[in-house]
């Protein structure tokens, strides 16, 4: 059912590309971004943290510390509030460890003193002893009978009986008799994939400065994906009333889900109120590798039946995801995505939510649906193979539309998976000659996409301008298409609105920014309070005119009698309207505060072209293109450049990027360096096409775009390394030494 | 311990400070001159969000220490705009949404910069392989390549 | 009545079913409705769930309705980077 009031044609604004208006102090270094800040009086902070991947902390003395000259203050998890419960629990925990570190980089105490260094070199003297325990980092063994216990009674009720204690959440969906559905096909293949965990790798570490008092009223700055979500957990582990603090979100140099999570907001908090100072705290990039959102790393069994002319008849798969120290991997949306691109009569799918020794998995953009393509993707790319089908033309058999049942269930609204398989289909890409030694990939992604409670507010100025508050931190342009929305809808010019993150006081609650929501939601709100103002305006033209207000209706930035018969009256601009408002009823604000649902989903196609080195293992990308779904692109360019960002990351995920651990637990690659994301010099250029199918849940159509970008690029590559090298990878990345070991097996034999 | 007395010259104007022998260019420009456009993505010259010159040449800054400043000159992303005038660059890094979050771009303005001073009419591979050493990971560096070769290409034909 | 189609990971929760039938008018009754007739599902509720009503994933509005032929799908609780 589409929104009665959908717009889906004739914009003048949307669908432009005008100047962000931020651009100046980005590009002149005048932003401030979580680490700009200061504060009279302010202090430095750094986190003491635990070097063992499991060990239990049997007393921290921080005596010699405190003697250093310039500390002011040291807290431990005692400093914090007592008596949690459920997720907040988790994050405390998580943010400050009680009685046992839980992986290499958990944080067991804070320094606050008057220079970093000073705090730098006061942490060193905090002494820690530990009594090490046994600990476990990799999924399967994490699932082994004989695994060390993370935390015994973590379970919830979804797991069944005789699971490992590891195993904390259990998923399992799907309909059909997939048995049934083997035996019909003619060819069946089954295999085994694993990812590596990867990080988020926002080049802006997490940053903040908390003030405190002894009154219980505090301020904090921060960069943040969703400051009312830190507000919200800072006052619960603190024990202070959310409504005492004021959360403000500074520019936010990256966070695709890893600014999503709170990790240092309480501790500055907690020093604040310890000294009675401002606390600044940055974590170093190390600490960022280490004690910050990874995803899950993942191992997974699939197991697809087709018959010989591409028909799938049966889709199966087993995911089990580590999430680190807590509960929460994504295995029930890994499960839920991993065949959604597919309209299929059997499908199983069961995901297991695992604990191991190490940082709490935090979301990553599309959370768990990039590894279930990856592997779904490479199984359907070997079958086309050996069936001698055409990997598009096999999708398109299957692919899902209107009107069928996914493979989590319901059954999809409108949506645009075949509109992106025709488009690449008849891409130039698709059919251009490849060089000898290269090879051509693709895949298809799926992302589910959020809504979420959303408030705005656009107030009008007496010149005709307006001046658009919104609640999600802007991320990659988001001003821009805020700016757009609400200049379509006013009919002024894109120029004339300044639009503002609001800080927590200014705002009703905003969820955090994340499940691509901000377009759709806060895009929805824009829309919605601009037609309140517009209502407004029309109210006040109608008792000027002395006519009814259904007489008057909005055109062009214009008050407007609605037809003949309403009166003739000369078209009333906005800036007319507003200038003497004050007069005529008062201040013209137009508000939105709900929680928009039916974001709809995105589905997404990419091709690629990899060459393999056979003489170093090397994987080159020597061609990209990305076809998706957008819905409606509000600002093309930008929604071009969530595509190209998620696609580079994909590509990173797949060839690369990986958390390497020692038998010690001990991360071995906490650094830019040896965590390796792609460089310039690494990828190629990224074409992009938009595809524009609307979803019916949002006044112009828009989905959100910024997540299923990452979930084809794994397996794209993967099969394009297959058609390149004659090899099947099936263990990320695929870095130079696992090709070269692929390329020397197929060599032996 | 005891600190350092430097004299450097940073976007043409001479500063003092005092300094910790351990710290930064980047600690000293961030945290003593408020000058924060250039950003600490890394520490340990990974990243290249700190990219300055330092007397013409591209450093990382988190890897200089303040006392090497001394008698130097620094140049800085605030360094390079013209007043209210923009840098070609500038212009057409806002124009081809060749940032999304912003965090890299000082870093890569400066690297940009320097590189086409050095060779205004480099090829696409000479500055991916310039810009190798400052990461973004918004981009997937696709605008950031274009707005380069495009801004080369108007300032040779403006030359 | 409305059918409520359960995640069969739920059906050990709910008497080996996976679908329920409940009385309700909105998203808010179906979950009501599903803890009063297999209070088993309590927690699993609590733990954050979606409600996909005739393919439109509710994430958390309890107020949108729900009509007796609506197909309606119990789901877990989406969660996005
Ligand atoms: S902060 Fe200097 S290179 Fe990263
Ligand atoms: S724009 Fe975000 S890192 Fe480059």
């Amino acid at each position: 059912m589409a929104l009665d009031n959908m717009k889906t044609t004739g914009f003048t604004q949307v669908g432009t590309t005008p100047n962000r208006p931020d651009g100046l102090d980005k590009v002149t270094g005048r932003a401030r971004f979580g680490a700009d800040v200061t504060a009279p009086g302010m202090l430095h902070a750094v986190i003491v943290r635990s070097p063992h991947a499991h060990a239990r902390i049997k007393r921290i003395d921080t005596s010699k510390a405190e003697a250093l000259a310039g500390v002011k203050g040291i807290v431990t998890r005692a400093d914090f509030a007592t008596g949690l419960t459920g997720e907040n629990w988790n994050i405390l925990e998580n943010v400050m460890a009680s009685d046992t570190a839980l992986y290499d980089g958990h944080a067991v105490a804070a320094v606050a003193a008057t220079s970093a260094l000073t705090a730098r070199d006061a942490a060193k003297l905090v002494e820690v002893e530990y009594e090490i325990l046994p600990h476990v980092t990799d999924v399967d063994k994490a699932m082994a009978p004989d695994a060390p216990v993370i935390r015994a009674g973590a379970a919830d009720g979804s797991v069944p009986e005789g699971q490992h204690p590891n195993v904390v959440r259990y998923h399992e969906s799907g309909h059909g008799d997939v048995q049934a559905g083997f035996d019909e096909a003619d060819l069946v293949i089954e295999d085994h994939f694993t990812t590596e965990a990867t990080h988020q790798g926002y080049i802006e570490p997490h940053a903040c400065l908390g003030i405190l008092g002894g009154d219980g009223k505090g301020e904090l700055w921060c960069c943040t994906q969703g400051h009312w979500n830190v507000q919200k957990i800072c006052a619960a582990l603190l024990g202070l009333e959310t409504a005492n603090l004021r959360v403000t979100a500074s520019e936010i140099g990256g966070g695709f889900g890893g600014k999503t999570a709170v990790f240092i907001e309480p501790v500055a908090l907690a020093l604040a109120r310890k000294t009675n100072k401002p606390v600044k705290l940055v974590m170093p990039r190390a600490d960022v590798f280490k004690a910050t959102g990874p995803t899950a790393s993942t191992s997974m069994d699939i197991k697809i039946g087709m018959k010989k002319d591409g028909t799938i008849t049966a889709a199966q798969g087993v995911f089990r995801l580590q999430g680190g120290a807590f509960p929460g991997a994504p295995a029930d949306m890994t499960a839920m995505c991993a065949f959604a691109p597919y309209a299929l009569s059997n499908v199983h799918q069961v995901g297991y939510d695992v604990m191991s020794n190490r940082p709490k998995q935090a979301a990553y953009r599309a959370p768990g649906s990039p590894m279930a393509a990856f592997a779904v993707e490479s199984v359907i790319d070997e079958l086309c193979g050996q069936l001698g089908l055409d990997p598009i033309e096999v999708r398109l058999k299957n692919a899902s539309k209107e009107g069928t049942k996914a493979s989590y269930g319901p059954t999809f609204q409108r949506i645009g998976l075949v509109e992106t398989l025709e488009a690449a289909k008849a891409h130039p890409h698709y059919s251009a000659p490849l060089k000898p030694g290269q090879g051509r990939g693709i895949s298809c992604g799926f992302w589910f996409n959020h809504g979420g409670e959303t408030a705005v507010s656009l107030a009008l100025s007496e010149d005709g301008t307006a001046q658009l508050a919104v609640g999600t931190p802007d991320i990659g342009g988001s001003r821009a298409s805020m700016a757009l929305m609400a200049a379509e809808e006013l009919g002024i010019p894109y120029e004339n609105i300044r639009v503002t993150i609001a800080d927590t006081a200014t705002l009703g609650y905003n969820e955090v920014s994340h499940g691509s929501r901000v377009t759709y939601a806060s895009g929805l709100a824009t829309i919605e309070a601009a037609r309140d103002a517009v209502k407004k305006l029309c109210g006040r033209a109608a008792a000027k005119w002395g006519i009814p207000e259904d007489a008057v209706k909005w055109e062009n930035g214009c008050a407007v009698p609605s037809g003949p018969n309403a009166g003739d009256f000369d078209p009333l601009p906005m800036a007319e309207i507003t200038a003497n408002m004050g007069a005529t009823g008062g201040p013209i604000v137009g508000h939105f505060e709900a929680t928009p649902e039916g974001a709809g989903v995105s589905f997404a196609t990419h091709i690629v072209d990899a060459e393999v080195d056979p003489e170093t293992g090397k994987t080159s990308v020597v061609r990209y293109t990305v076809v998706q779904d957008a819905g409606k692109a509000i600002h093309p360019t930008y929604v071009e450049g969530q595509f190209q960002g998620g696609a580079a990351q994909g590509i990173g995920w797949a060839l690369n990027e990986e958390y390497i651990y020692g038998d010690d637990g001990r991360l071995q690659n906490a650094l830019f360096l040896d965590y390796r994301i792609p460089v310039a010099s690494d990828l190629p250029m990224i074409d992009t096409v938009i595809i524009e199918v609307p979803n019916p849940g949002h006044p112009y159509g828009v989905r959100g775009v910024g997540e299923t970008s990452i979930c084809p690029p794994l397996a794209a590559i993967a099969n394009a390394v297959s058609a390149a090298a004659a090899v099947r990878l099936r263990q990320l990345p695929m870095s130079p030494p696992r090709i070269l070991e692929a390329l020397e097996q197929k060599r032996d034999g | 311990m005891s600190k350092i007395h430097v004299t450097t010259t940073v976007n043409g104007d001479e500063v003092e400070f005092l300094c910790d022998p351990r710290e930064t260019v980047l600690d000293v420009l961030r945290d003593r001159l408020g000058m924060t456009g250039s950003k600490e993505g890394c520490g340990t010259g990974d990243c290249g969000a700190c990219s300055i010159t330092l007397d013409g040449r591209l450093v990382c800054s988190c890897l200089v220490l303040g006392a090497e400043a001394e008698g130097r000159e620094i140049e800085t992303v605030e360094g390079i705009a013209t007043g209210e005038d923009l840098h070609p660059l500038q212009q057409k890094f806002i124009e081809y949404a060749a940032l999304q979050c912003g965090i890299c771009t000082p870093g890569i303005l400066v690297a940009t910069k320097a590189l086409l001073e050095k060779n205004p009419d480099p090829t696409e591979t000479e500055v991916r392989y310039w810009l190798a050493g400052n990461l973004c990971r918004c981009t997937g560096y696709d605008k950031i390549i274009r707005a380069v070769m495009d801004t080369a290409a108007d300032m040779r034909e403006a030359s | 009545m409305v059918e409520v189609n359960l995640w069969s990971g739920l059906r050990p929760l709910a008497d080996g079913k996976d679908k329920v039938e409940v009385e309700a008018e909105t998203v808010g009754e179906v979950l009501s409705g599903l803890v009063q007739a297999h209070p088993g599902l309590q927690d699993a509720i609590d733990a954050g769930v979606s409600v996909a009503v005739d393919g439109r994933v509710i994430a958390s509005s309890l107020t949108e309705p729900v009509k007796p032929d609506s197909e309606v799908f119990l789901m877990q609780r989406l969660k996005g980077g």
